[in-house]
């Protein structure tokens, strides 16, 4: 399990490998009552253009809502649905290989919709370019020690 | 549960979704204070749009604003950006510890 290298200033990256096939990982990514098991209560279903709420908890300054909708959704290897919170549209992406030992499964949570990143691609200004010079600038502010963790 | 909500990020987000604010405050991140005049050479668009991009940066506050005579002068303000660095750490604790009640759960699954 690890934090991405690269895209690290624009999205959180996790990879594990689990000891189980894609089709059982597909599913507690996708059956209900398997992801209030793990994530939240819900009432997801893997199907493109579905609307969705995630409810946890209510906290101060946040409701404890995400309103979903899936992108894509191919079983046993991609599922990629928005995730709204606290005003920001993000998505969430996941991507399920199947190994030896059984699935590498990769989430990636970005602050940009994958339509918008699509966008600037023809924008002639690279986002990577932009991200490699972010990351010194956040270097530099986590050296000042300007916040902890 | 983690109990710790971010700093709503989405201003410095939104702000920095478009490829010319990015482009605008890269270069005042590289070059320093700059005036609108000298952005508009270099951006290829009208000096309107480029005060609209600056107020939509100085709303995020990623950048700062100094009037100097006839001119206002505007600089980054990288700190700015600690909301999107906020925003990683908690969703990064976030989903580290829904990936151990994942695998929780694939291990309580029938085959």
């Amino acid at each position: 399990m690890n934090s991405a290298g690269s895209s690290a200033t624009r999205s959180v990256v996790i990879e594990k490998e689990f000891a189980y096939p894609p089709e059982k990982v597909w599913r507690a990514l996708t059956e209900g009552d398997l992801i209030s098991q793990w994530l939240m209560e819900n009432d997801f279903k893997p199907v493109v253009g579905h609307s969705f709420q995630l409810r946890s908890t209510p906290v101060p300054n946040w409701n404890g809502l995400i309103d979903g909708e899936v992108v894509i959704a191919e079983p046993y290897e991609r599922l990629v649905y928005s995730w709204g919170a606290l005003g920001l549209e993000s998505a969430v992406a996941w991507t399920l290989t199947p190994t030896v030992r059984g699935t590498l499964l990769r989430m990636e949570h970005s602050g940009f919709r994958e339509d918008q990143e699509a966008a600037y691609k023809g924008a002639g200004y690279g986002w990577q370019r932009f991200i490699g010079g972010l990351e010194r600038v956040v270097g530099e502010i986590a050296k000042e020690g300007h916040h902890e963790g | 549960m983690v109990s710790i909500v971010p700093m709503e990020p989405s201003l410095v987000f939104k702000a920095l979704a478009d490829p010319t604010r990015r482009a605008i405050f890269e270069r005042l991140t590289r070059d320093g204070e700059l005036t609108v005049h000298a952005l508009t050479d270099h951006a290829g668009i009208s000096q309107p749009a480029v005060s609209k991009h600056l107020t939509v940066l100085k709303r995020a506050r990623l950048v700062r604003d100094r009037r100097h005579g006839r001119e206002t002068h505007y600089s980054a303000q990288p700190k700015a950006l600690q909301p999107m660095v906020d925003w990683m750490n908690f969703y990064g604790v976030f989903w580290r510890e829904r990936f151990d009640r994942l695998e929780a759960v694939l291990e309580r699954m029938e085959p």
